[in-house]
Parts: structure tokens; sequence; C-alpha cells
């Protein structure tokens, strides 16, 4: 085999090795020249060129199935429906962090490259194919978000948030690896294919152990119930954008290696792994939905959001079934773009150039400023689950899967909680429409603008043209079984 | 000519309101008349355009019509089409957005670009509940709903307006999931979630009765059935007098409609099963709400509790089965959709005066307002069901169609209808007649603009009542085909239909032909 055609073989990891020299490169270029704000606003802008870079190399990519570094990473559809996901999160935070940077004087070059490595790791977890890759696309992904909670360090709550974040992550990432050792242990592989093959003789002891293990990792990165308790700290402590970060990016990275390791590797033991998932499912929606409802700092509250949509999308995890994964890619889909419109709304509740972050400081917005309150109070009719908005379709495919997988109790606990969700969403539409106007925030950057209105328009005329994403997601869902 | 005349019709209000929203700016007067006048004429072409549907549509067939149908989700598709049960009420709503819009003409004086593209956007939805053949479809407009109707009453709403839009908004959403579950849980079992191939799909009985049961949680919230119709009486107290209008006479009517569109035809077995259950809540709702009518010391509380009362009969009729019943359920839908909203536009008329709405306030009102007390009397008469109004019609024929289903049931309903002229004459004696509160000396008659608008509702509600053939022969045949449809599938499980003597929709045409004489006596 010449250089030529062995380089070649490598082409379906364009976009990570896109997104790895385009780390290095902007790092060497922020050591080399970014002294000033203005050239760190430079470098964080060319971070978002990489990323669509990234991207754009997904959307071209050949189609069809690749096995690479003897099947420790595989693209697939399901991989490169993902990772256009994670890159789009991951952008669109990095978009809504410029005013914010500006504002609070916390241009960094770093804080772009840390957005970089953190997605690279994130591309390799959701196509990792085995537990030895699995583990470092984690680790890769993890260790920037704990540095970049942690960025604004003259804030205590920052700092604080990061530390938390890096210690009971610390903790995860060990149960991890130590249900990632006993499975190896007890199948003899570390592949997911050769796992299956072991469990497919019968689930013993060691294995489902193993698998206990594995969850909590998975369960803490998507911050399910019982391992949340790390995200209101973090969410209300780390700077604005990398909340949004938080709540976009890594979710997806999390919610993608959770499914392909239990439908790839575990699939001869559905009945051990999906109890787990249903108990963790429903607690997560219960806690988020009742949670959230005595919030007054809106980043928590959307740090139990968050919890609660995740008890959502494993509703369709729980299913065990291709539609069930088509069903969470809808979820996660939507859900990537009603989180950054929500936090592009956020992070333009700014007055008198400090960021205010109380539910209350929302009062009379429809009046003071209309436009931003008519989007965010559709977005959170979306996030609640009401028809025609997005957000609506989003449930709707995870309960479908959940009703025919015959998880009855499951679904009809799920709807009932997103009744007692629907009201904390309700009480932030009554704040900004029907209560008296505060002062009102300052006008909206034209970066926040663009990204709420993107955000903001998929949400309201998804109805209109479900298709390409349903469409793209029933693929994806296909190349997992 | 071949034009998507049903889209046209639902999707035209959102047109409007897209326009209210891009071309109005600001807040001043030109920008407030600017949105009154794009609603109201947006209202209007709507109405006009929907009338046309009434002059193209074929009475006699009992198919659905006007169909259009395009791919759509892959699972569901955007499948529209009326028939003679749902096209009474799409007219019913196309003609009152345009009074409605009148009415609120100079009640409302805030955000009033915001309220015309909320109301405007409202009448989609609604239009869209009615003529979607597709269950998918119709939960999105059925719930979308929600969303106007919350911010109406939140945002135009009373001094409890908090309180009753979430009340409101999480009762009927409680309600509603469950019905999303019940439509998922159909579709893996029939493949489809198309209207026309499920209602003659014939289900399971298992999961016919939790699925009826799940369907009865949203409509018997929505319509509202005693017990849980307690968020009706807030939400219609607190609600903007356009927004109860568009609440009792158009939101309540979903309920029954549903409950003719799928309980019925789609669970014929669970009806069968369930209809005692449906009749107790019924003569419950009838007796007990009106003796809490009596109570009543808000006007609107007062027309509220009268309005589950009358909804009572509704529910009462269509579960009976019978060719009256159903007919005469459809009937009092419409007669009260025209009578409740023209009662509660009668509020306005005197809350926009003296911004009260408690009864002990008003008195003597006919020395001042002798056009109002007429017009008020119209429709107090209407509500009590006086022969010769359309009132009458609609609770004489689902009494007469619950008469041949269950005597005890019909027996007991009959006390609602005294109960009913007790409240409703007190309540017009105490305000209209009598000596005149000093505090009302001043308060003027109506004006040219709610003449206008009271006209049509008093033409409509005498029409009906000495002439109800047009809307009971719009719907005979579509009514007919229910109920045999309903008897096929009984007959299919083994079981007794209720009504096995009589022929399906003749009766009802013919009761059509006796009821203007009988009215006129």
């Amino acid at each position: 085999m010449n250089p030529m055609m062995q380089l070649q073989s490598y082409a379906p990891v364009l976009p990570e090795a896109v997104l790895a020299i385009g780390a290095l490169v902007m790092l060497m270029g922020g050591v080399g020249v970014a002294q000033s704000e203005r050239s760190s606003r430079i470098v964080n802008g060319f971070c978002v060129a990489v990323l669509a870079l990234a991207a754009f190399a997904v959307v071209t990519m050949p189609p069809g199935r690749y096995e690479l570094f003897g099947g420790s990473l595989v693209i697939d559809d399901y991989a490169r429906f993902l990772k256009l996901l994670a890159l789009s999160g991951s952008g669109g935070a990095l978009i809504l962090s410029f005013n914010w940077l500006m504002l609070e004087k916390q241009q960094k070059f770093e804080y772009g490259v840390l957005f970089l490595l953190s997605t690279l790791g994130m591309l390799l977890l959701i196509s990792a194919s085995d537990l030895i890759a699995l583990y470092l696309g984690l680790e890769m992904m993890s260790l920037p978000l704990y540095v970049v909670a942690a960025s604004n360090r003259e804030n205590v709550k920052s700092t604080e948030a990061g530390l938390k974040y890096f210690v009971l992550g610390a903790l995860s990432s060990g149960m991890l690896l130590y249900g990632a050792s006993l499975i190896y242990g007890f199948t003899g592989t570390v592949a997911f294919p050769g796992i299956a093959k072991a469990a497919a003789q019968g689930a013993n002891i060691g294995l489902v152990f193993g698998l206990v293990f594995m969850f909590v990792g998975f369960c803490f990165k998507i911050s399910a119930v019982p391992f949340h308790m790390w995200t209101p700290d973090v969410y209300e402590g780390a700077p604005t954008p990398v909340t949004a970060f938080f709540a976009a990016a890594p979710k997806v990275a999390g919610i993608a290696i959770f499914m392909r390791a239990t439908m790839v590797a575990f699939p001869g033991i559905t009945h051990e792994w999906q109890q787990i998932v249903v108990f963790v499912s429903i607690a997560s929606m219960a806690l988020g939905a009742f949670a959230a409802i005595g919030q007054r700092n809106i980043k928590r509250l959307m740090a139990y959001s968050s919890i609660g949509h995740m008890g959502f999308a494993l509703v369709g995890l729980a299913a065990g079934t291709a539609e069930g994964v088509q069903g969470v890619l809808i979820y996660m889909a939507i859900y990537v773009a009603m989180t950054l419109g929500t936090f592009a709304c956020i992070l333009s509740m700014q007055r008198d150039g400090t960021f205010v972050e109380d539910i209350s400081d929302l009062a009379g917005a429809a009046r003071t400023s209309p436009a931003m309150a008519f989007f965010l109070a559709m977005l959170l009719f979306s996030l609640a689950g009401i028809p025609p908005l997005a957000g609506f379709f989003a449930k709707f495919y995870v309960f479908l899967a959940a009703i025919k997988a015959g998880l009855y109790a499951l679904a009809v606990i799920g709807v009932l909680t997103s009744v007692v969700g629907a009201f904390y969403y309700l009480s932030i539409v009554k704040t900004m429409y029907f209560d008296a106007p505060v002062q009102g925030f300052a006008r909206m950057p034209g970066l926040l603008a663009l990204v709420l209105g993107v955000t903001g328009l998929i949400n309201l005329l998804f109805f209109a043209y479900p298709a390409p994403l349903v469409g793209a997601a029933t693929a994806a869902a296909k190349s997992l079984f | 000519m071949n034009w998507p005349i049903l889209s046209v019709t639902t999707f035209l209000p959102l047109f409007g309101a897209l326009l209210v929203m891009l071309l109005v700016r600001g807040s001043g007067a030109l920008a407030r008349g600017t949105a009154r006048w794009i609603a109201l004429w947006t209202t209007l072409v709507t109405f006009a355009i929907s009338l046309i549907m009434v002059w193209r549509f074929d009475p006699t067939s009992p198919e659905f019509q006007f169909v259009e149908k395009q791919p759509w989700l892959g699972l569901a598709s955007y499948h529209m089409g009326v028939d003679g049960i749902s096209l009474p009420f799409v007219i019913l709503t196309t003609a009152l957005m345009p009074i409605c819009i009148l009415a609120s003409w100079t009640a409302v004086q805030k955000r009033v670009k915001e309220y015309m593209v909320a109301f405007l956007i409202l009448e989609t939805l609604m239009v869209g509940t009615f003529s979607a053949l597709d269950l998918v479809l119709f939960y999105l407009f059925f719930e979308g709903g929600l969303i106007p109707m919350f911010l109406i009453i939140g945002v135009w709403g009373g001094p409890r307006r908090v309180y009753a839009s979430f009340k409101f908004f999480l009762y009927t959403l409680l309600g509603s999931v469950l019905m999303l579950l019940a439509i998922m849980a159909m579709y893996w079992e029939a493949g489809t979630t198309d209207i026309v191939t499920l209602l003659h799909h014939g289900f399971p009985v298992g999961l016919q009765k939790w699925a009826w049961f799940a369907f009865f949680a949203s409509f018997a919230v929505k319509m509202p059935m005693w017990p849980v119709h307690t968020w009706l009486p807030d939400a219609h107290v607190e609600a903007p007098t356009a927004g109860s209008v568009i609440l009792a006479a158009i939101l309540l009517k979903m309920g029954g409609y549903g409950f003719l569109r799928f309980s019925l035809p789609m669970f014929p077995a669970a009806s069968h099963d369930f209809a005692p259950l449906i009749f107790t809540l019924s003569v419950v709702a009838i007796i007990y709400t009106s003796l809490v009518a009596l109570m009543q010391e808000d006007v609107k509380k007062l027309i509220a509790y009268s309005s589950v009362a009358h909804m009572g009969f509704v529910t009462m009729g269509i579960f009976a089965l019978t060719p009256q019943g159903v007919a005469g359920g459809i009937f009092q839908m419409i007669s009260h959709g025209i009578v409740s909203g023209a009662l509660f536009l009668c509020v306005g008329v005197v809350y926009d005066r003296m911004h009260t709405r408690e009864i002990a306030f008003y008195g003597g009102l006919v020395n001042r307002m002798p056009l109002y007390a007429f017009v008020f009397m119209v429709f107090t008469l209407a509500n009590v069901g006086l022969p010769g109004t359309s009132g009458f019609i609609g609770e004489f024929l689902t009494l007469i169609g619950t008469f041949k289903a269950n005597n005890a049931v019909a027996v007991f309903a009959t006390i609602g209808v005294i109960l009913s002229a007790a409240y409703a004459l007190w309540l017009y004696r105490k305000m209209i007649f009598g000596t005149l509160k000093p505090a009302l000396v001043g308060i003027k008659d109506m004006g040219l603009r709610e003449a206008v608008i009271f006209a049509p509702l008093v033409v409509l509600t005498i029409l009906f009542g000495v002439a109800p053939k047009p809307v009971l022969d719009m719907s005979a045949a579509s009514v007919a085909q229910l109920i045999d449809n309903y008897k096929h599938s009984m007959a299919a499980l083994n079981v007794p239909a209720k009504d096995a003597k009589t022929g399906s929709g003749s009766i009802s045409m013919e009761r059509a032909e006796i009821m203007p004489v009988s009215a006129a006596r």
C-alpha cells in the first residue's frame, strides 16, 4: 500500500483531524500573536471557522460505514448525525460567547482552543466503538470542560464550579473505568461487537456489575438523576456562555456513547439495562420538573430543565429499539436548538454593562424587548413540549417508541411530569408577559440575535417541514442495528 | 375551480396575523386602528370563504368533503376535510371571529397589536382542529390553541388572571397528554393516524377501553364535565369579553366534537360500556352546576356555570347514541355557541361602561337601556330553552334522544331545564328590572357598533329556533352514518345496540320538519 492510499483510508476521520490540527495551530498562533484582547477575539473567531470546517468535512464525507484503527472508531450515519449536532452545539455556544467575553473583559485565546479540544473529544466519543476509545474520548472531552468552567479566575463561583465539576467528574470517570475493566475481565475483549458476542450467552454477574458502573459514568456526563448533583452548581457558577456550551454539546456526545454502548455492546442483556434506564429516566424527569419550580436564578433553572430533558431523551433509549434511537436523535437535535436559543436570550439579559440572571429581571420584557420576549416565550413553550412547536415533536417521537416497546408506565409518568414541567416554563412566560415592566435590557448584540433568530425560526417552523431531520434521524438510527 | 378552500380558510387568519405583526409598528392610535382593521377584514374574508364552503357542501353525502392530503411527517400526513359534523363548527368559528374583533374594538386599548395577532392565530388553530383528518395534526391544532388563549387570559384578563390562565393551561394540558399517548397506541395498533382509516379500523376491545379513557380525560376537561369543570368559571371570569366568547362558544365545543369524531366511532364498544358513566356525570353537571349558578354574585360566573350545565345536555345526548340525541347534541352545541357567546357579549356591554360584573350593582337597566334589555331578554330566554329560540331545539332533541335510551336520566335532566329558568330569569330580573340604581343613571344604551354585533346573533337565535332545518340537514347524513356504524360494530361484537327499532337519519329530519310547528304553538 502506498502512502497516498494509506492516507486516503483515513479520510473518514478528517473532521477530527481538522479539529486537532486547527486547535494546535490556534494555540501556537495565540501564543505567538494574541497578546491583546482584539487578537484573542480574532483567534476565537478562527476557532468558529475551524468548527465550521469540521462540520463541512462531516457533511461532505462519502456515505457508508467505515471502521478505523482496528475497529476502535466507527464512522456511520449515526456518528455523522451526532457529530454534526455536537459541532453545531459547540459552534453556537462559541458564537454566543463573544459578546460576554468582551463585556466581562475575559478575552483569552485559550477559550476557543479549549472549545476545539473538547469538541474533538466529543467527536471521538461519538465514533468510539471500543472501551479504550470510549475512555480516551470521554477524558478528552471532559478535561477542557473543567478548565473552561473555571475560566473566570477572579470569580469565586466560577472557580468553585470548575473544581466541583473536576472532582466529581474524576470520580465518575474512575467508576466508568472500573466498570470497563470489569467488562474486559469478564468478556476478554474491549471491542463493542466482541462484548456483544460474549454477552449474548447470558448475563453473568460480573458483566452486569461492569455495566452498572459504566452507566454511572454515562449518567454523570449527561447529568441524569441520581448523578446530577453537580449540574445546578456548575451551571450557575460557570460563565454563562460556558453554561450554554455545557447544556448543548457534551450532552450530545454523552447520549451518543450511552446509546452506542447499550445498543451495540449489550443488546443481549436488554432486560438488565432497560430497568436501570427506565428508573434513571423517571427519576430525571420527575426531579427536573419538581426541583425547577422553586428556582429564582434562570441558569439554575436551566440546569434542572436540562436534567428533565435528559430524562425525556432516555425514554427513547429505554425502548431499546430503532424507533427509540431515532426518537432520541430527533430529541437531541431539537434540544440543542432550543438550548442555544434560550441561552442567547439569557446572555442578552444585560443592562448598564452588567449581566443579570434572575428570572424576575425578565419582568415585562414583552414591552421592553418584544422580539426577544416573543422568541424566548416560544422557546419556553417548546421546551414544555406544546405543539405545534419543535419541542412537541421531540417528545412525540420518544414517547412513540416507548409505547411501541410497551413501556406504558414510563410513558404515562413521563407525560405527567411534562405537565408539571410546563408550570415553571409558564412562570417565566408569565413574568415576561403578565408582569409590569422593570428597566429594559440593553440592545441585543447582532451575534446573539443571529443565533436566536436561527434557532427560534427552527423552533417555530419545524412543523412545516419536518422531513429532513426525521429522515436523517431514521437513517442514522438504522445504522446502529 | 379547484383551490384548497379548506386550507385557505384555516390559514388565512394566520396570514392576517403575520400582516399585523409585520405591518403594524408602534402603539399609537394609528397602529391600533390598523391592527383592528386588518384583523376585522381578515376574519370577514375568512367568514366569506367559509360560506362558499357551505354553498358547495353536499349535505346528502356522509363522506368527508373538500379533502386535501399531502405527505407531512412520514407517519402522519397533512389531511384535511369536513363532513356534516365538523362543518357547522367551522362556520360557527369563522362567524364568531369578526364579532369578537368588533366586541374588542374599544374595550381593548393596551397592546392591541398582540391582541389581534393572538386572536387570529387562535382562529387558525380552531378551524384546523375541526377540519384535521389526521390524529397528530388534530392534536397539533387542539393543543396549539392553549398558547394564544393562555396569553389572552393572562395579558388582557382581570385581577386574578395569572391564576386563571395557569389553571386553564395546566388542566387542559394534563387531560390532553394522556390522549396523546392513546393516539400513539392507536398508531402502533392500526399503523396509521389517518382518521378516515381509523374510523373503520375496529380496535380490539381491551385497547378501546384504555384509549376511550385517555380521550375522555382530554375531552371531559375541555368540555368541561363535572368534576373537572373548575377551571372554567375562573377562566371565564378573568378572560376579556372576546376571550370568554371564544372560550364558551368554540373551545368548549372541541370536547363535544372530539367525542363525536373519535370516541363514538373509533371506540364503539367502550362508548357503549361507559355510557352510564357519562350519563351520571352529565346529570350531576346539569343539576349541580345549575344549583351553583343560582348562588353566584358575578354575572360571568353565573353564565359560566350555566355553560357547564348546558354542556351536560350535550354529552348526555351524544352518549344516548340515538339519532335524535346525537343530532340534538350537535344542535345544542351550535346553539349554545351563539347564545352563550352572546350572553358574554351582553356582560361585556355593561362591563365596558361600569367596570364591574357584580349582579347586585345592577338594577333597573331597562329604564336607561331598552334596546339592551331586549337583546339580553332574547338570549336569556334562549338560554332557558324557550320554544321559538334555538336553545329549545337542542335541549328538546337531546332529551327525546336520551329518553329512548334511559328514562331516568332524561327525567333528571329535565329538572335542570327548570333550574336554568330559575337562575336565568332571576339574573334578568335583578339586572334589568326593579328600580334604577343611582350609580346607573348616566348609563347609555347600546351604540351602533354594539347593535351591529348583536343583530346577527339575535336573528340566528330566533331563526334556528323556528327553522332548525339548515343545521340539522347539514349534519343529518353524517349523523346517520355515525349511528349506523356504531350499530354495525356493536352487532359484530354481539352486543345489542341501544336504539334498535328506529331507522337512522330520517328521524332527526322528521323532527326537523315537526319542530317549527311545535315551536309556533
